[in-house]
């Protein structure tokens, strides 16, 4: 175990943990947006800025991808790390006009309002890749990347056409931090919602209680990933023996 | 080519190169790097090569076609050995007279020779040119004596003998000391101690590790690295061979960028040249050591001249940067220790090691040694390559070295650093320019990249242009460096279009701080520079631009009108005929002509052919 100081707390972490990881262990709140557990630690919002000491050196490091080391000083709200993480707020707030996340966050932050022009065509999105990165690393399909550099940088599947590798599981919507990707289960049908594109997956229908409950690609895709017999789709999870 | 078995047998084949070379026999020798050749020098070349033949001069005349000498103000140079005579501005049609002239009755063709318009004086020979004499060309002046295919010519100069001395009589750790002496600083903008950088990878975890060249030159106007590897690819193989040793490492990569044709070219040359050699591969000169390069090319991203983007890139996927917590030296490419220098470091510690570090350590100044390439560009008289000690004057290398600005204008400000730089004004022109030197004003050492700016420049359009360059650039992964420098250019071209609003300077310094404090690599950390670089120094400007919504320096189109001066105006119609709008008209002959605004693009046409100075820009 490693032992440091977060804000004037000693707070035990296991070795190799991030800074984020062990605040969280000790309950201490450091915002962030394109961090989560299930994924490869990104460094991209720069939201979870801390103020670390180290020899004698004051710095700001990305709390989502800073080790832990043995007696080191964290200041989590120091007036560096405030006054970075208001601008930070500022340029998502004129990025994302629409992201209830993002509007209530700024608040909390206490940024009211931003000084830049509001963005006209991207309303949510902030491009953290959470989305590409559970497609990728935790489902294993890459159906949605991003494309393009820099100012020009977008969420999209190949040649912004449906996915036809996408399995329609969602774990995109279920990561994506502001609701830039939205999943909706109407009928028969699913129906994704991303930035550029829109795609629908037909749903299977339970043979006892008649409800559909998951994409048939999606059940597909698992049955070949483990050898299952396709039958085992037949029910869904509360009508199974 | 029988492979050479140890250092002895690398002295032994020296010693017969240099026997079989006559010392006397004249030589022409002809850059063939990318200036000259855009100038025209592929066909002086040819012409060379006709003449010869044609003259059946082929047993009596070498002719080498060379790298890049830095003296692209002049180009296509042609030298004449053995006197050293210099040509410039040499064309296809020159090439019978310096043959039948200087070849065959020993004679100086006059009309080639170099003006110095100073003493109003033509010098004859390469070594007495002002360009040159106040450089120190450690690593440049072999450019002009090297053929970059032909290894027998850097032989023939005392090449690889570092690399023999290091193999027979050095340990990997007395080499690191010895680089460590010596004070080498890595020349690709971060000036990180390379000594330390080397131990650190040595002393990683791990038996498979990795040495990278980065030759991913990026910064517009600069081609300091790409005219070494161009012109001395061996010297590069040579330092990058020691220092594979010194790290313990058995494969090397060069990444180079794609648009480089010609350094790629040579690279391929040298390296297959070093491998025929056995100065490459397995068991090199026979000292049991094993090393291998592979040249990797490079898309044209900037950002990939940033290490960790660059090893990103190189293991095949987006070359996009990571945080360095854990430094590149401990998990590098493919997560193993790498150590990664760019094209002038590696270039540098063959010289170290057959100098030696004290030699080496007293060039320079107390913390940046040894000497430095800049790429001189911009509104400058002699614009090229110059190669300085560290701690010479700005003031010295623009206006001794690169002959002042042209036209009579006025010096403004010099931008250092490439695109992240900051622009220095004429009242620093006496700062000695080291790596902090530069940082203390606001600028970077960064690569070497100097763009010197005369009074019709104005700085807002500048830190615009630069500004616009890095939001291109970026790669747009982190928030601050994507979002934040989009918000600053569109800032920046709403000042320079006469929409700024009090508090933008301000606003600008804010965004800046949060930019630099915040940003993932230093593509972002540093590309605030040319920003408040510009408010610090050219402040007024700013204030000119949002408050009185006037340019002074005459640049900004919506901010600028043309007039003509009637009492100036002799109606000579060479405006009327400029004009791409049909904007002006000579209403009777010798009288004013009349400019209508309405139809006026600010194209600035009638300004440039005006020689009376009729015309105003205001």
């Amino acid at each position: 175990m490693v032992t440091l100081t977060i804000d004037g707390r000693e707070v035990q972490a296991e070795e190799g943990a991030t800074i984020l990881e062990a605040a969280k262990e000790s309950n201490i709140y450091i915002p962030s947006l394109c961090h989560n557990e299930g994924v490869i630690p990104y460094g991209a919002c720069r939201l979870c800025l801390v103020e670390i000491m180290r020899n004698g050196r004051q710095r700001l490091v990305a709390s989502c991808l800073y080790p832990v080391e043995e007696g080191l000083v964290v200041k989590t709200n120091s007036e560096r790390v405030i006054n970075n993480r208001k601008m930070i707020m500022e340029l998502l707030l004129a990025r994302c006009p629409d992201s209830e996340v993002i509007q209530g966050l700024a608040k909390q932050l206490g940024v009211e309002k931003t000084t830049f022009k509001v963005e006209e065509d991207n309303r949510k999105c902030i491009l953290c890749a959470l989305c590409a990165r559970v497609c990728e690393e935790v489902v294993g399909v890459s159906a949605i990347s991003l494309v393009n550099r820099g100012v020009d940088r977008q969420l999209a599947t190949p040649f912004y056409e449906p996915s036809v590798v996408c399995i329609g599981c969602g774990s995109c919507a279920y990561v994506c931090p502001t609701g830039a990707i939205e999943m909706e289960d109407v009928g028969d049908t699913r129906v994704l919602s991303m930035p550029h594109v829109k795609m629908e997956f037909k749903l299977k229908k339970c043979k006892t209680c008649g409800n559909y409950w998951a994409p048939e690609s999606q059940l597909d895709y698992i049955a070949k990933k483990w050898n299952l017999a396709p039958e085992v789709f037949d029910n869904c999870p509360n009508c199974r023996d | 080519m029988t492979s050479l078995g140890s250092p002895d047998e690398l002295e032994t084949l020296r010693k017969s190169i240099i026997k079989s070379r006559d010392p006397n026999k004249p030589c022409i020798s002809i850059c063939g790097g990318t200036g000259c050749l855009a100038l025209g020098g592929a066909s002086v070349i040819n012409a060379f090569k006709r003449g010869i033949q044609e003259q059946g001069l082929n047993t009596k005349v070498d002719l080498r076609i060379t790298g890049c000498p830095g003296f692209c103000e002049s180009g296509p140079l042609v030298v004449i050995e053995p006197n050293n005579i210099l040509y410039q501005r040499v064309t296809e049609e020159d090439v019978d007279q310096i043959i039948s002239q200087t070849i065959l009755k020993g004679r100086v063709v006059d009309k080639l020779l170099y003006l110095d318009s100073k003493i109003g004086k033509k010098i004859t020979h390469e070594n007495e040119i002002p360009f040159y004499t106040k450089q120190k060309r450690l690593l440049l002046a072999n450019n002009s004596r090297i053929d970059p295919n032909n290894i027998e010519d850097y032989l023939a100069l005392g090449g690889y003998a570092a690399l023999g001395k290091v193999l027979s009589k050095m340990s990997p750790e007395a080499v690191i000391e010895e680089v460590k002496k010596s004070g080498l600083r890595g020349r690709g903008g971060g000036g990180f101690p390379t000594g330390i950088k080397w131990q650190s990878c040595r002393e990683a975890e791990g038996d498979t590790k990795y040495i990278i060249c980065n030759c991913d030159e990026g910064d517009p106007g600069a081609f300091m690295d790409r005219s070494l590897m161009e012109g001395n690819p061996h010297s590069v193989l040579e330092g990058m061979i020691i220092g594979a040793y010194a790290i313990g490492a058995h494969q090397g990569y060069i990444y180079v960028r794609n648009e480089y044709p010609l350094a790629v070219r040579n690279a391929q040359i040298a390296i297959k040249q070093a491998e025929e050699h056995g100065l490459l591969g397995e068991n090199i000169l026979g000292s049991g050591f094993d090393f291998n390069i592979s040249i990797s090319r490079g898309g044209g991203a900037f950002v990939c001249g940033e290490s960790t983007a660059l090893m990103a890139s190189l293991e095949g996927k987006v070359g996009e940067p990571r945080a360095k917590y854990v430094h590149t030296v401990e998990k590098g490419l493919w997560d193993k220790p790498t150590g990664l220098n760019n094209v002038e470091t590696w270039a540098n510690v063959p010289l170290i090691i057959n100098e030696g570090a004290d030699w080496y350590a007293k060039i320079g100044t107390p913390k940046s040694k040894g000497t430095k390439i800049f790429s001189l560009t911009g509104k400058i008289n002699n614009t090229g390559l110059v190669e300085v000690p560290m701690g010479m004057t700005l003031g010295e290398i623009i206006y001794d070295i690169g002959g002042g600005i042209p036209g009579g204008k006025k010096f403004k400000a010099v931008q250092t650093g490439g695109p992240s730089g900051g622009c220095i004004p004429e009242s620093l022109l006496n700062l000695p320019v080291d790596f902090d030197e530069l940082a203390k004003v606001g600028s970077m050492m960064g690569s070497g990249g100097m763009i010197v700016m005369d009074e019709n420049t104005c700085m807002v359009d500048i830190a615009k242009y630069f500004i616009t360059f890095l939001e291109g650039e970026s790669c747009g992964k982190c928030v601050p460096c994507r979002e934040g420098l989009k918000r600053m250019q569109q800032i920046l071209t709403d000042i320079s279009e006469g929409r700024g609003k009090n508090g933008d300077v301000e606003l600008l310094e804010r965004l800046s701080a949060a930019i630099i404090d915040s940003s993932l690599c230093a593509l972002g950390s540093t590309a605030p520079n040319p920003v408040l670089s510009t408010i610090r120094y050219f402040r007024d400007e700013y204030e000119a631009h949002i408050k009185d919504k006037r340019c002074p320096a005459g640049v900004c189109k919506e901010l600028i009108t043309y007039r003509i001066i009637d009492e100036k105006c002799p109606g000579c119609g060479l405006c009327v005929k400029a004009c791409p709008q049909e904007a002006i008209t000579l209403v009777q002959k010798k009288k004013p002509v009349v400019l209508d605004q309405d139809k006026c693009i600010k194209c600035g046409a009638c300004y440039d052919v005006c020689e009376l100075g009729a015309i105003e820009v205001k």
